[in-house]
This record gives structure tokens, C-alpha cells and sequence, in this order.
């Protein structure tokens, strides 16, 4: 299975190596960079490369590619979600996944490792068992490890990989005994520039805080779960219960851990909580363009719309913006082509707007296409599929817990398609080809 | 140079300071920098009482003791103790540390500890030893043989720990030993969705490979007749009703097949992977989704696309991955992903990637339906910055023309247009994918010819020059006036082209020449150009101007072959055919990195094809070992119980019952009732068998699933049932310690309450239990309907055989111990005496009252005793040895959570009470 891992930065610096059977030299990696030289964008990085001794399966995650050499047969899911997994890790224990965190942890990173993989085989990735295994480092903890020489590394052995649990530690005890679950919902839609859906839909998580004493059995229950298509589950969840009577049933892991994946059924149709009003266009003469941008209200269930955001990946031709803002910030990023006007609360009575010119670089050709405009923002309180959790019960303690749930609407993938150009172009086409058949 | 202060440290007394060394080489070994000149200092340290440093030095001498193996060897003997040790997690990491030690002289040593971890008591230590196979066998593939034994003894273990492991030993060792797998077969099966999400992948891609050897192909009726129709698969002339109209009338007359039954273990590895594609686990959803793919009657596939749609939502990587394996499942059944169109609408925010993928799958799925809406889509596309996507767009345009006929003039058109753009590498896209549609009917579209014949003025793409003069020189009947004019053109830049380019001006001179030759006007410039090409530096340009004057250039010496010049240029071109590149790639298995790449990777097992007739499905049957005496009869009912020691978690009852029971179904006809009654509840001493019955087929071995309603029922059931039976109703009390726990019931047998009730498993019903009045332990009976569990096997035991069960009534001499009955057998020859106990390890807390000796067992009698044992709410195992007057044996009793409880009697009324405040 998973043979060696290489963690490498953007600037393709080997910083971490870990070998789980015989040593592979680092020059491997060598056909990795070729591959990375040729891609524009690191995402365009192909995760399996076949090189003549090895394959390379590689994910990236936040600046760093994760490289694993296998040698022999594995389903490439296996090692790209493992990899995940093992960035997930770093995340949960060190607050971020990143280079400098890595360096500063690197004894914590290799324990981790040499947990988590025996021979390439996973053996333990729940983070419960691994927390008993390795303790995360506090700073409370490493001075005091400084000053006692003690360590990370827990004497205690992990039980939890023993038990059918294996996701949930024995003895939990908390004096304030809580569950708390966040229902996020994203909505990923393409609209075009009249504001017609071309395609929406509606993902949603359900994020549990959950710190209860004992092993609690919880069922949540759903008001509508009819609402929901798709679903994915933490393991602990009982399928056969979700299939029969639409609850979530689970003895939870203790801490932080996402309880559900949902996708809304596409039947319902979806909200679209903003308009977007736009107009960007480049002069056929001289070197500039400009730009018109209003945003408004449109569905969003009586809440106010926070956190709105707007991004435009310019083409590549633009040099820089000048442009007024009636509320909010806009900054353009040079070196992406990246336009982002920072909103924030979006007031119903004086609607946001973005105007200004837009200058292009010398001699280049005006550009074809419009630019499309990405949104983010926030709704909360509200889940804009509607979804609504009608109760969480507990079984098998007798403690009352705090019980809360709160709804948070986001955008995902939100796209407004430009297309100043589109229809003339489409005009055009038709009249270019009768020219072409008169002509000869 | 040579980490002098390291040494130092390391040699040191204080911990911390050992410590701070390693963690410094630790570091060392994690850039990839060269540590191994402190092996000897670092070696010292492997039995550091400090875990941390322990833990780093076993990091240290797996990554070195390759390269020094001499020294490596100074360490074995730690390890060796640690295989003793009494902490089955010591015993795990030991062996664990041991096998991974890539030294060749102790190989004898990893194999013994390999044979002995894997009869080890803990399922822990068994999972270790299913680890280690694959490390000794990469060591010395010699060892195969022994290995494959260990392997088959531990596939044999019903625990799901060790599942997931040893099926990856399994699959590194000895995929070809498939007739290791029937006899496990179900039990994997069943066990697979309480296995943790690594193993579910690796035991699904195993037993899709099995299925394919033991299972009839479930679509065969069907594919017997798309093997005649040979179907285009995204062509435009197969749409989906018709499909599904080929489907009805290969259903309805089957011609001389005989009908087609499923069998039910094929059906129950479909059932029970089902559920999994709900997984968090993209490996886990993508294995099932390709053994659906795989196993699954046509019908029934579809339910993977939407989980794989859902993939979509994550990582790239994992998009990218998916987007393969959906691209070619769509070939095949493109129906199944029609509905999640959409889904695979590309943003601009997609990594290049991933938008050639999803387009390649938009175009599988194009048909006359939905054709408007995707090139509507790939509309947008075109515009968009990113240049290879618009190149792979245009492909895709041109894919989807040749394919539906009814679109064919609109994509040329549009194509046509795009011959405009502005952009250089769109045109050039556009010319060769327009080249490739005329070529189809060149005929109809001589006007685009014309056109293309322009661009050559202003187009530089190599690729696309060469195809306008392809196009030209192949129609030049269509345009017989410009074909001479662009040659004349070509000829003054010839120097100047690339050699692709090159080739094809010579192909053009040959063509025209040999045409007009026929229409009487000759050009000259064919000349020209073939001693332009005589002196090029390319030899293939020259080789091939050669050849060309051969054949149209008339001589004496020229022979025959110049007569055949125009059949030879001026043949007929097959149109060629722009098909998927995941055309065919299914033959690999799906989701694998084979499949992937569309090249055989190392260690790749074949997908087999379907059998022709099914092998000879009762070697799946699994056997019950046959024992004679009476009691033990009834002890083959409940090994079959055994199996669920080790309680599946969350598994799915439905999959219990079916094909499993029939497989014990030689061990007796009431094999339905007895899967019940263990776990429902059982009345003692007389009323047991009773009850059995009564219990019936309430599998709650879901007892989690069960809904309350469900519970109430069965208890009445449980109360009512009885009550006919015995006179002694009102003695009939109801336990129901788990459910209620710590609630003192207004009984007055009940003692006071403490921790020894199992407070926390609510779920567990196996609590459930009805109870007669407080026997003393001394008058138990042989309760054959409880659970029994064998201590020592009378292989093991020379003999001697013992067994025990957990009676589930109280243990009079001590309130907190649960009694556990033991039954001892004789089966040897010779008399055994003076049976006791000794040597008794506990966790701390626990205790334990030992049986009274057993002074005298002649051979083949049976004697029972109970002792007692304070599990102290845990599920650790009690270990001891069981003596005899010869011979000593190691035991070990681990109670199932369920059988920690204590018998507390309520009234039916009482019972209620409690239930009505709980629920």
C-alpha cells in the first residue's frame, strides 16, 4: 500500500519524509516537480503520476502537497482520502495544516505518522484513539513538559482501538455536559445574467459539539427529513435506523466531528438569497473597460445577509482598478487577476454598488470573455432548505445535557455567469455563416 | 561531524535528556538526513523505561536496522519479551516493531511470533499479526506457504478487528487463493459494515473479484444481446427506449437460457454493501459503487450515481479520481447518470483537470434529448480563458456531432464560425475537429473547404495547416480550382513549415497531380516540391518524397505500381471514428489505479469473467463442527452464537438472517429460533426451553434499531409465554437491569445498587432477561439455552475440553461477581485430576472466586462448576490458568457487555411502571 510520504511547499522544498518499508530516495519526487512545472495552477497537478519504478498519488491541502509512493496496485481513493485524512489530522491537532506548523511539530507529525500507517496499512486515523495515543500539545502542556521532561506521548495504551467504538474514548467526563449542533447548508448555484438559475442546489453539514459524560446514546430527529436526497454518515451513525424511521441515531464521538453530509432533493426549488444587477464591458477602443455592479436582496427568509463578498477573476489583460465602492472595500490582486469587493452586511434600503473603469494593459487584445462574478456570504439563523432539527434525545445517562442547534446559510460554489458579448456573439454566428455560403 | 553531543546525551542517565536527543534525531530523520552513525548509542536506549523515548527508538531502528543489521540484531531480544507480555497491547507493539525490522536473519523469529500472535487471545494482537504477515512475506517470499496457513486461520477469526487486515494479508500474499475465501465468505459479508472504513475498501475489492468467480452474471440475457447488436454506446442511433425495449423483450422470452436466479449469496453481498455508499469515506462509496457496477443486475446500479455525484463535492483530487470512473461507467450505462446532468455542468473555477473530465462525461451523456441544452452549455465554454479547456471543448463539440446525426450541420456550423476567433489555438482546434466532420460527407460542405483553403494564409498552428491541406488535397475533385492555387501557396513557404506540415504539402502535390493528370491540366509545381523535399533534413520528408515520385512520376523503371496511383491516394477514407478514451477501459476494474492510469499496475488481479455455469455454491456452506455428547450437541447450536461474540456494532439484521441460517442449517432445523433466544432473553432452569421457542425470530440483536414499541411487545410476549407453562407465575419477574439502570426496584430481593450494573448500554438487550427464583449456584443446571463460550479446546486442552457460559443469576457468595458456569469434559482416555485454578490476572478493580476443586474427572465424564468473577463493569478479560494434576493451561474469560448485569425482579406491574417514567 502506501510505501513513503514527502510533504513539499509550493516553492518544492522536501520538508518532511516518512518511509514505512524500505527507504525510497527522495529523488522520486523529481517527476512530481516535472509534472508541477508544467501545470499552470497547482490544482492542474495530476494526483496519480506513473513513473517507472513507483506510482505518485499527491493531494494538495492549504500550500502543501502531501506525495505518497506506492508500488503496487491500491484504489487511488484509498491513499487520496487517507492523505486527507492525515492532513485533517495536523489540522485538528496543531490549529492549522501548514509548513511552519509542521516544522515546529515535527516529532509530534512523525509519532502521528507512525501511528496511523502499519506496513502503508492505515491502522489508527480516528482522532479519538490517536489523542489517547499522542497527546496534542498545549502550551500549558509544553511548558510543563519543558520543566518536568515529561511527554506527549500517552502512557495510558489506547483502548479504543479495541472496543467496537472505536471512535469514542471510555471514561468521558465533563462537569457541563454538552451537545451542540451546527446545521450549515451551502448553496451551489450557476446563474446567468439575466439572474436565471441555470443550476442550484443546496449542500448541507450538520457539525456536532458534542461533550457529554459516559457513552450517550443520541437520537436527533428531523422535522422534514423528506427534504433530504443524499446523505453521508460519520460511522458512528446506525444506517439501519436512518433507513427505517429518518433519525440519527449514534453514540457520538467525544468533541468536535461532522455528524452528516447532506445533499437537499432537487425537487424543492432553491432560494436564491441575492441579486446580482452587472455589467462589465471592455471598449474595442483604447485600453480600458468598465464596470457596474449592484447587489440586492432577493429570497433570504426575513434574515440579513452578512459576510457578502464578491469575487471576480479578471482576464488577464487588466491591470488595475479604479473604482468606487458605496459600501464595503474592494482590493484587486495583481499577480491572480483577482477582483474582491468586501461587502459585509448587506442593508436592503441602500443596495451596494461597484462602478468604475477598468484599465487594460496596452496592445492586448480586448478580452473575449466577460469575467463571472463569484459570491460568498452568510445568513444565520435560517437554513435556507428549510431543514429543521425537531429534537435530540438521549438515552443510557441520566445527566440532562445542554442541547442546542444553530442554522447557518452560506454560499458555496455561487456563480453569476457574465456575458455582455454573449448575445451579439451569438447573432454573429448565424451571419457569418451566410456570408460564408453567398460568398463562394 | 558525528553528533558527539547526541551520543552524549544519549548515554546519559537523566530521561530528559535522552529525550531532547531524540527528538533531535527524530527531526534529523524526517528532513532525510543521514542519522545512522548513532545506531549503536541510539540501540542502547530500546528498553528505556521512558515511553516517549522508547517510542522514538523503535522509529529510529525501523528506518536503520536495514542498513545495519548486525547491531539491529542487539534488540531483538526486547521485542522477544515483549511478545510475553501480559498487556496485549505490549504483546501488539512488540510484534509490531519486530516485524517491521527489515532483517533477513530473523526471519525464523518474526515467523514463529506471527504464529503465535495470530492464536493469541486479543483480537488486538490477532490484527497485529494479520499486519505482519505482508512485511515477512515482502522479507522472504520464501516463508509463503507458512503465511498463507497463518492467513487462513485468521480469516477463519470472527472478529471485526481483525477482518480488514487479514483480507489486505490476503490480498498481498495470496490473492489466487480464492477457495480460502467460501467458507468466510458470509461471515465477511455480514461482519463488513462494522469493519472500520480501510478494510471495508480493501474486503469489497476482494469479494468483487470473488463474486466474479462464483456468481452468474445477473445481465447475461442482456448481454448476450448487445453482443449481437454490437452497440454503439454513445451513438446517436441507440436511445434509451430503445434500450429498454431490447431489455423487455430480452426479458420476456428468454430465449433458451433458462431463467436466471440470483443467488442468494450474490444477492447478500449486494445487500449488505448497499448501506456503505452513505460512507464518509470516498474509497469506501467508490468500492461499492464499482462492485455494483461489477456484480449488480443492470436495474440496479443506478443507485450508485448519486452518491457518486456527491463525491463531486469534494476534495479535486477526489473529483478527479471519481470523474474517471464515472466517465467510464457512463459509456456503458449512460442512462444511470442521465438525471445528475448538471451535476457535471464545469465552473470556472474547476482546475483544468477537472473540466476535461467533466466534459468528457457531458459528452458521453449527450443524446438527441439533451443535446440542445449541452452544446448550449458548451456555448459558454468556449469563451473561456482558459485555452486547453476550449481546445478539449471543441473536441467535445465535435464528438458529440459525429455521434447524433440530427446535430451534425449546427456543431459544423458553429465550428465554422469559431474558425473567426480571434484566437489562434481555438481556430487551429476548430480546423482539425471540422476536418474530421467532413471527412463524413465532404460532398455537402465544398464552401467550407473554400473557406478553410483561405485560412492557410493566416493560420500557424502546425496541426491545423496540416489539416486544411489534408482536407484540400483529399476533396480536391470538390474544389478542383484551388487545390493546384494553395499548393502553388505552399510550395513558396515549403522551406519554411514544420515536417508535419511538410508531409502534407507533399501529400497535396501527389494528389492534385494524380487528379488533374486525369483532368488533363498539369501543374508542375508537384516537381517542385518533391525536390524541395528530396534535399530536406528530415528523412521521413525525404523518404516519403521518394516514394511519392515513384508512383506518379512515370519512368521505366517504376513499374506497375504508378498505374495504381490514383486508387492508392485517392481511396476512399474510412471517416474516422471519435470515440471516448474510456472507451473499454472497464475491463480494468473500476476505482483501481489500473483503471486510472489505463495500464496494468504492479500487483493488479484481474477482474475475471463471469463463469459460464455457477461453481458449486455449497462450499460456502459452513460446516459446524460435530460433538457428540448431548450436552455439547446443544453447544453446537450456540457455536454457531460464538460467531457474534464479538457483537457486530451496528450491523444489519435483515443480513443476518437468509443465507446465513441456511448455511448452519444443518445444525438443526430450529437454527431460527435459537439466534434469538440468546439474546432476547432466556427463562432458567425449566422454563428455558420454553422461552426459546417463545423468543422465537425477534432477531434484537439490533437492539439499538428496535424501536420501543417493538420492545414492549416482546417483553409481554416473553411474560405471557411462560405463565402457561409454569405454575409459578407469580415468581416470574421480569430483569430489565439495562434499560433501568441504578433504579432501585420496590422488590425485596433486590441488594443495594451499585456500579455493577451496566449503567451505560442503554441499547443493550441482551440484558433482557427473565429470571426464576434465586437458585444457589451449587444446583445450577446445564442451561443449554444460554450462550456458551469455549475456554479450552479439547485439542489444546489434550483432552480435556471446557466450556463456559454466563448463567445470568446471581452468585450467592458475593453480590458484585457475575456467575460464569463451567463445564469440564473429559474426552481423553485417561482420568484427570485435581482440576483448580491458579496464577489469576486481573485488571485492577476486578476479582474473582474461584471454583471448588475438582478433585476427579474420569475420561468422558462431564462435570460443571461455577465460579465467580467481579469484571468491575469492564469488559477485560479475566485470565488465569486452569490446572490440572499434569499440565497447566493459559485461559482467559472476556464477558459480552451484556452479560454484566444483575438479575433484579419487578413485577409485570412494577416493569410497566418503569417504563412508562423511561420512555
Amino acid at each position: 500500500m502506501i510505501h513513503s510520504l514527502f510533504l513539499i511547499n509550493h516553492s518544492g522544498d522536501i520538508f518532511l519524509e516518512k518511509h514505512w518499508k524500505s527507504v525510497i530516495s527522495h529523488s522520486v519526487c523529481d517527476y512530481f516537480f516535472e509534472a508541477k512545472e508544467k501545470a499552470v495552477d497547482p490544482e492542474d497537478v495530476p494526483p496519480v503520476l506513473q513513473t517507472p519504478h513507483h506510482y505518485l498519488i499527491t493531494v494538495h491541502r492549504g500550500k502543501l502537497f502531501f506525495l505518497s509512493v506506492v508500488q503496487t496496485e491500491v484504489p487511488p481513493l484509498f491513499v487520496i482520502e487517507f492523505l486527507h485524512r492525515v492532513a485533517d489530522t495536523f489540522q485538528d491537532y496543531f490549529g492549522e495544516c501548514s509548513e511552519s506548523v509542521i516544522k515546529d511539530n515535527v516529532v509530534t507529525v512523525y509519532e502521528l505518522l507512525e501511528e496511523m500507517l502499519d506496513n502503508g496499512f492505515p491502522l489508527a486515523t480516528e482522532s479519538n484513539v490517536l489523542k489517547e495515543l499522542i497527546r496534542p500539545p498545549t502550551i500549558l502542556r509544553s511548558v510543563v513538559n519543558t520543566l518536568t521532561g515529561s511527554s506527549n506521548v500517552g502512557d495510558t495504551l489506547p483502548t479504543g482501538q479495541l472496543s467496537t467504538i472505536p471512535w469514542r474514548r471510555a471514561d468521558v467526563k465533563y462537569t457541563n455536559n454538552e451537545a451542540y449542533f451546527d446545521v450549515i447548508e451551502e448553496i451551489d448555484a450557476i446563474l446567468d445574467k439575466s439572474g436565471t438559475t441555470v443550476f442550484a442546489e443546496i449542500q448541507g453539514v450538520i457539525e456536532a459539539s458534542v461533550r457529554l459524560t459516559g457513552m450517550p446514546d443520541l437520537t436527533l430527529s428531523f422535522m422534514n427529513p423528506r427534504l433530504l436526497d443524499d446523505v453521508s454518515f460519520h460511522p458512528c451513525v446506525r444506517f439501519k435506523r436512518w433507513e427505517s424511521e429518518r433519525t440519527l441515531s449514534f453514540i457520538p464521538p467525544d468533541g468536535n466531528f461532522t455528524l452528516m453530509n447532506y445533499h437537499v432533493s432537487s425537487q424543492n426549488p432553491v432560494a436564491i438569497p441575492v441579486y446580482v444587477k452587472q455589467s462589465i464591458s471592455f471598449f474595442e477602443s483604447g485600453p480600458c473597460g468598465r464596470l457596474d455592479i449592484t447587489i440586492g436582496p432577493k429570497q433570504t427568509m426575513g434574515k440579513t445577509v452578512e459576510a457578502l463578498m464578491v469575487k471576480i477573476h479578471m482576464p488577464k489583460a487588466v491591470l488595475s482598478a479604479n473604482l468606487t465602492a458605496t459600501q464595503g472595500n474592494y482590493t484587486y490582486d495583481l499577480p491572480n487577476k483577482v477582483l474582491v469587493w468586501d461587502i459585509g452586511k448587506l442593508n436592503p434600503q441602500k443596495l451596494p454598488n461597484l462602478k468604475g473603469i477598468l484599465s487594460l494593459q496596452a496592445g492586448a487584445p480586448k478580452p473575449e470573455d466577460n469575467p463571472s462574478l463569484n459570491i460568498d456570504l452568510r445568513i444565520q439563523q435560517v437554513a435556507i432548505s428549510g431543514l429543521k432539527v425537531s429534537r435530540l434525545e438521549m438515552f443510557g445517562e441520566k445527566y440532562k445535557p445542554f442541547k442546542g442547534v444553530k442554522y447557518v446559510t452560506k454560499a458555496g460554489k455561487f456563480q453569476f455567469k457574465c456575458a455582455a458579448l454573449y448575445e451579439p456573439f451569438l447573432l454573429s454566428f448565424w451571419t457569418i455563416l451566410f456570408f460564408y455560403f453567398t460568398t463562394f | 561531524f558525528l553528533h558527539d553531543d547526541l551520543k552524549e546525551m544519549l548515554d546519559s542517565n537523566k530521561d530528559s535528556l535522552k529525550l531532547e536527543a531524540m527528538k533531535r534525531i527524530v527531526a534529523m530523520i524526517a528532513r532525510g538526513k543521514n542519522a545512522s552513525d548513532l545506531f549503536p548509542a541510539v540501540v542502547k536506549n530500546v528498553a528505556c523505561k521512558n515511553i516517549e523515548v522508547k517510542k522514538l527508538v523503535y522509529v529510529y531502528l525501523v528506518r536503520y536496522a536495514e542498513e545495519q543489521q548486525d547491531l539491529a540484531l542487539l534488540s531483538i531480544s526486547t521485542f522477544q519479551r515483549g511478545l510475553k507480555d501480559p498487556n496485549q497491547l505490549i504483546r501488539a507493539s512488540a510484534l509490531r516493531v519486530l516485524s517491521s525490522i527489515r532483517v533477513t536473519i530473523i526471519v525464523p523469529i518474526m515467523m514463529l511470533a506471527i504464529k503465535e500472535a495470530a492464536s493469541d487471545m486479543s483480537p488486538y494482537v490477532r490484527k497485529t499479526a494479520a499486519h505482519a504477515i505482508p512485511k515477512l512475506y515482502s522479507l522472504d517470499p520464501e516463508q509463503k506457504d507458512q503465511l498463507i496457513e497463518v492467513i487462513e486461520k485468521l480469516l477463519a477469526d470472527k472478529t471485526t478487528l481483525v477482518a480488514g487486515s487479514v483480507v489486505m494479508a490476503f490480498e498481498e500474499v495470496c490473492p489466487e487463493r480464492i477457495d480460502l475465501i467460501h467458507k468466510n465468505y458470509r461471515k465477511l459479508c455480514n461482519l463488513l459494515i462494522d469493519v472500520e472504513e480501510w478494510g471495508q475498501v480493501v474486503i469489497i475489492n476482494m469479494l468483487t473479484r470473488y463474486a466474479r468467480t462464483q456468481f452468474l452474471n445477473p445481465n447475461m440475457n442482456e448481454s448476450l444481446l448487445e453482443e449481437g447488436n454490437d452497440k454503439t454506446f454513445y451513438g446517436s442511433d441507440d436511445d434509451e427506449d430503445e434500450e429498454e425495449e431490447e431489455e423487455k423483450k430480452s426479458e420476456a422470452p428468454m430465449p433458451k437460457r433458462k431463467p436466471y436466479v440470483m443467488d442468494p449469496d450474490h444477492r447478500l453481498l449486494l445487500r449488505n454493501t448497499k448501506p456503505l455508499l452513505q460512507s464518509r469515506n470516498a474509497a469506501v462509496v467508490m468500492a461499492v459503487a464499482q462492485l455494483y457496477f461489477h456484480l449488480a443486475p443492470k436495474v440496479e446500479v443506478g443507485v450508485i450515481a448519486k452518491a457518486l455525484v456527491r463525491l463531486l463535492r469534494s476534495h479535486s483530487e477526489v473529483q478527479y479520481v471519481v470523474l474517471q470512473n464515472v466517465a467510464s461507467m457512463t459509456i456503458k450505462r449512460r442512462g444511470m447518470f442521465e438525471p445528475y446532468l448538471k451535476s457535471f455542468y464545469i465552473r470556472s473555477t474547476d482546475p483544468t483537470q477537472i473540466k476535461v473530465l467533466k466534459l468528457e462525461v457531458l459528452t458521453n451523456l449527450a443524446n438527441e434529448t439533451n443535446i440542445s441544452t449541452i452544446l448550449r452549455e458548451f456555448q459558454t465554454y468556449i469563451k473561456s480563458m482558459d485555452k486547453d479547456f476550449v481546445a478539449a471543448t471543441i473536441q467535445a463539440i465535435g464528438r458529440c456531432a459525429t455521434n447524433i446525426g440530427e446535430v451534425r450541420d449546427t456543431c459544423l456550423n458553429g465550428l465554422v464560425q469559431l474558425l473567426s476567433n480571434r484566437d489562434e489555438l481555438v481556430v487551429a482546434e476548430s480546423v482539425v475537429v471540422i476536418k474530421k466532420l467532413l471527412q463524413m460527407q465532404p460532398e455537402k460542405h465544398s464552401d467550407i473547404i473554400k473557406h478553410m483553403a483561405k485560412l492557410t494564409d493566416n493560420i500557424q498552428v502546425p496541426m491545423a495547416r496540416a489539416s486544411i491541406l489534408w482536407l484540400i488535397g483529399e476533396y480536391c475533385e470538390h474544389v478542383p480550382k484551388i487545390a493546384p492555387d494553395v499548393l502553388r501557396k505552399m510550395a513558396k513557404s515549403f522551406t519554411n513549415e514544420e515536417d508535419i506540415v511538410k508531409l502534407q504539402i507533399i501529400n497535396l502535390a501527389a494528389k492534385t497531380c494524380v487528379y488533374s493528370s486525369i483532368g488533363k491540366y498539369l501543374n508542375q509545381d508537384y516537381k517542385y516540391v518533391l525536390n524541395l523535399a528530396k534535399y530536406d533534413q528530415n528523412y521521413d520528408i525525404r523518404d516519403r518524397a521518394r516514394f511519392i515520385r515513384q508512383l506518379i512520376v512515370p519512368t521505366e523503371k517504376s513499374g506497375a505500381l504508378s498505374k495504381y496511383a490514383k486508387k492508392l491516394f485517392l481511396a476512399l477514407k474510412p471517416a474516422p471514428v471519435l470515440e471516448s478514451p474510456f472507451k473499454d477501459r472497464d475491463h480494468f476494474q473500476l476505482g483501481s489505479l489500473s483503471h486510472l492510469l489505463n495500464a496494468k499496475a504492479g500487483g493488479y488481479q484481474e477482474l475475471p469473467d463471469w463463469p459460464e455455469a455457477a461453481p458449486d455454491p455449497s462450499v460456502r456452506n459452513v460446516e459446524v463442527k460435530d460433538s457428540v455428547p448431548e450436552w455439547t450437541k446443544c453447544s453446537s447450536r450456540e457455536k454457531r452464537k460464538e460467531k457474534k461474540v464479538e457483537k457486530p456494532f451496528y450491523s444489519d439484521s435483515e443480513g443476518e438472517s437468509g443465507p446465513t441460517e441456511s448455511a448452519d442449517s444443518e445444525s438443526d432445523s430450529a437454527s431460527g429460533s435459537e439466534i434469538g433466544s440468546g439474546v432476547v432473553g432466556s427463562v432458567s432452569g425449566t422454563a428455558s426451553e420454553e422461552s426459546e421457542e417463545g423468543s422465537e425470530s425477534e432477531e434484537e440483536e439490533e437492539e439499538e434499531e428496535e424501536d420501543e414499541k417493538d420492545k414492549k411487545m416482546t417483553m409481554k410476549k416473553e411474560l405471557k409465554k411462560p405463565v402457561q407453562e409454569n405454575p409459578r407465575e407469580d415468581d416470574m419477574r421480569l430483569t430489565l437491569s439495562s434499560l433501568f439502570p441504578v433504579e432501585p426496584a420496590p422488590s425485596p430481593q433486590v441488594t443495594p445498587l451499585n456500579s455493577f450494573l451496566s449503567n451505560s448500554l442503554a441499547t443493550d438487550l441482551e440484558g433482557l432477561s427473565l429470571s426464576d427464583a434465586v437458585l444457589s449456584p451449587a444446583t445450577l443446571s446445564p442451561c443449554s439455552a444460554l450462550k456458551s463460550y469455549e475456554l479450552l479446546h479439547r485439542i489444546r486442552g489434550e483432552g480435556l475440553s471446557v466450556e463456559y457460559c454466563f448463567s445470568r443469576q446471581p452468585f450467592s457468595p458475593d453480590a458484585n461477581m457475575v456467575a460464569v458456569q463451567m463445564q469440564f469434559t473429559n474426552n481423553a482416555t485417561s482420568e484427570t485430576k485435581n482440576l483448580h485454578m491458579e496464577e489469576v490476572k486481573l485488571q485492577s478493580g476486578m476479582r474473582v472466586k474461584e471454583f471448588p476443586e475438582i478433585e476427579l474427572l474420569p475420561a468422558g465424564e462431564t462435570a460443571t462448576a461455577v465460579m465467580g468473577i467481579d469484571f468491575c463493569d469492564s469488559t477485560q478479560a479475566a485470565n488465569f490458568q486452569l490446572c490440572t494434576h499434569t499440565r497447566k493451561f493459559f485461559v482467559s474469560i472476556q464477558p459480552p457487555v451484556g452479560e454484566l448485569m444483575r438479575p433484579v425482579f419487578l413485577t409485570e406491574n412494577e416493569f410497566k411502571k418503569e417504563q412508562g417514567e423511561r420512555f
